[in-house]
């Protein structure tokens, strides 16, 4: 079908190759890999370069193609999946021993409590923003878009010096007797929230305040003069007409959230296996391709309504930008 | 009034948000110039950490890897991302049209280890093909530069693509249509006409794009090879054994650099914009001293 399409691309010449051009880098280097992250995925593991076997072998004596596939590192993903889902909601502990769904499970709830965070902090900021004069507007915006330019490493650098236990913050509360002991601030849960929502928070800021900019006033003063309060107009006017750069925001920060490898590794506690971190080890540590490549896919396959939701409305954002 | 306590609100939660994203960055520029060994512990101030870096070979080789890398595959991501975003802005249907858009704001949600991961087998698939083939054994290439790049580009573009795209659906049409009334071809059309009105959006692009390549972490390391490796990666693997002065040093100078370098152009981008509007509001009173003459 793809080839079809590329052939009708070609022809009219000039205009299609403007649709050509980066058709065909993403189809090579985006799409294609993906599909080859499936194909390896039914493979195994073998010392060798590369490490993992062919799914094909050619039989010269019989004249057949043999075809191997194994579903071994899928089976290994979802091993006692449900006696550890069982344990994972047992209210007397446990934790079952199936380490991706808990990565999974791990991974779903700090995104998601990222993106929660990141949407009630930066709401009332995207909306001060949009609400504010004019001609100070955009330096607003570009005082909430700089620290995302610079480098997204040292700004979680800066937190592991602010966070962690002989830290600038315990040294501070610690010198000013308003604590005797440390507190534990960093290696932990609250860190990995934290520098989570610090780093996607513009993510969620820009998506919404470009939705919000272009909320006309007279609908909030019309609601006013019929008697709403600032709290009924908020529910029924800002909210729905600003569902656009929520879903997109949210999407922005969650599904890169979920594969997050760097926040967790740098600051995470010792238990923050979060799935990219376990895909990342998976590949480097173990050298196991095929099983990482089977992570892969199943993450894909969970983030895929995200993905697909993130796009519809990003399109549709972009479209109403014309009108 | 319940607006004036509306606004209070919001005043508060913009001076958070702001605090919250800067507060760090300037500890870590304060503590840039700490004399202390130990980077949390103030001991006066002094540039001598400064004076070291300037000295790690690794860092500097590191920083001109990542600089190179950031130059060529912007450039690139600004050519296809300018094509990109043309096709979907002023062509819009065209077969394939679906798959076309979902391929280019997938790779910006998407988490970097899966990005990263499919490349890098892509790149092993072609090396064995190469391998295997007679005639093309000879052309068998190596993780590093290249690779890197490549990888680079098609995380860019789709960020560029967003940029450049949104500023076409916003663009008045009607010179376009103008000029072709008048029998310009669309090349001359698009380099005449429209290329300088995206000219901001752009120069925008760009900017982003090399921010976005000089940041990334995960994609480089599933694409680079042994001895290239880049500053983002030196970085990382510093900061994982813990804190050092240095870094902070290299936190002051990209800040200072990048900080200086985005207000200029957005400065820049605000002057033009301004003279479009007054060339616009110009062109209008003479019309209209026409119409009344």
């Amino acid at each position: 079908m793809i080839l079809k399409n590329l052939k009708n691309l070609f022809r009219r010449p000039g205009r299609s190759s403007v649709v050509a051009v980066p058709y065909i880098w993403l189809l090579v280097l985006f799409l294609i890999p993906f599909v080859i992250v499936l194909k390896i995925s039914f493979a195994e593991q073998e010392t060798a370069i590369p490490p993992f076997t062919s799914l094909t072998s050619f039989d010269e004596d019989l004249g057949r193609l043999n075809i191997v596939i194994s579903y071994r590192n899928y089976a290994e993903i979802f091993q006692n999946f449900w006696s550890t889902l069982g344990e994972m909601f047992n209210p007397f502990g446990g934790h079952g021993d199936n380490i991706y769904l808990q990565a999974y499970w791990l991974s779903i709830k700090t995104a998601l409590t990222t993106t929660i965070i990141c949407l009630l902090v930066g709401y009332p900021t995207a909306y001060a923003i949009s609400r504010a004069h004019p001609s100070v507007r955009n330096g607003l915006l570009l005082a909430i878009m700089l620290p995302f330019w610079t480098s997204f490493l040292l700004r979680v650098y800066a937190w592991m010096g602010l966070l962690s236990t002989n830290g600038i913050v315990n040294n501070f509360l610690m010198k000013y007797g308003i604590i005797d002991a440390p507190l534990d601030l960093f290696y932990n849960t609250f860190s990995l929230n934290l520098v989570m929502v610090y780093a996607y928070l513009p993510f969620m800021i820009l998506p919404l305040y470009t939705q919000l900019v272009k909320l006309d006033n007279r609908l909030l003063e019309a609601a006013s003069d019929l008697g709403a309060g600032p709290i009924k107009s908020f529910f029924t006017i800002t909210l729905p007409l600003s569902k656009t750069g929520i879903i997109a925001g949210s999407m922005l920060v969650f599904v890169p959230a979920v594969g997050e490898y760097v926040i967790p590794e740098l600051v995470g506690g010792t238990d923050s296996q979060m799935i990219g971190k376990v895909l990342w080890q998976t590949f480097f540590d173990r050298n196991d391709w095929p099983l990482a490549s089977a992570v892969a896919v199943t993450m894909v396959a969970l983030l895929v309504i995200p993905i697909v939701l993130f796009q519809h409305y990003e399109n549709r954002e972009i479209e109403e930008g014309s009108k | 009034m319940q607006k004036t306590k509306l606004s209070w609100f919001l005043k508060l939660m913009l001076l958070l948000s702001l605090a919250f994203l800067y507060i760090p960055l300037a500890v870590l520029v304060i503590y840039s110039f700490n004399a202390s060994k130990l980077v949390t512990v103030w001991g006066g101030f002094s540039t001598k950490w400064y004076g070291e870096l300037l000295q790690n070979d690794t860092i500097l080789e590191a920083a001109w890897l990542s600089l190179r890398i950031a130059l060529v595959s912007s450039l690139a991501a600004v050519i296809l991302g300018t094509l990109a975003g043309y096709a979907m802005a002023r062509i819009k249907r065209f077969k394939g049209s679906t798959l076309f858009a979902g391929m280019i704001s997938a790779p910006m949600v998407m988490p970097d280890v899966i990005t990263g991961l499919s490349m890098l087998l892509l790149i092993i698939q072609v090396q064995m093909f190469l391998q295997n083939s007679e005639w093309l054994q000879a052309l068998y290439f190596n993780r590093g530069f290249f690779t890197i790049f490549l990888g680079h580009t098609t995380l860019c573009m789709a960020y560029i693509t967003v940029v450049i795209r949104s500023r076409l659906v916003e663009l008045d049409q009607s010179l376009e249509e103008a000029a072709m009334d008048l029998g310009a071809r669309p090349l001359k059309i698009f380099f005449v006409i429209t290329l300088p009105l995206i000219a901001p959006a752009i120069a925008s692009g760009f900017l982003l794009g090399i921010t976005l390549s000089l940041d990334d972490l995960v994609i480089t390391s599933f694409l680079s090879g042994p001895g290239s490796s880049t500053l983002p990666q030196v970085i990382f693997s510093k900061i994982k054994l813990g804190l050092d002065p240095q870094m902070n040093v290299l936190a002051t100078i990209l800040i200072g650099f990048i900080g200086t370098l985005v207000i200029v152009v957005n400065y820049w981008m605000m002057r033009q914009a301004t003279k479009r509007e007054r060339e616009a509001a110009e062109a209008y009173r003479q019309e209209k001293l026409a119409e009344s003459a």
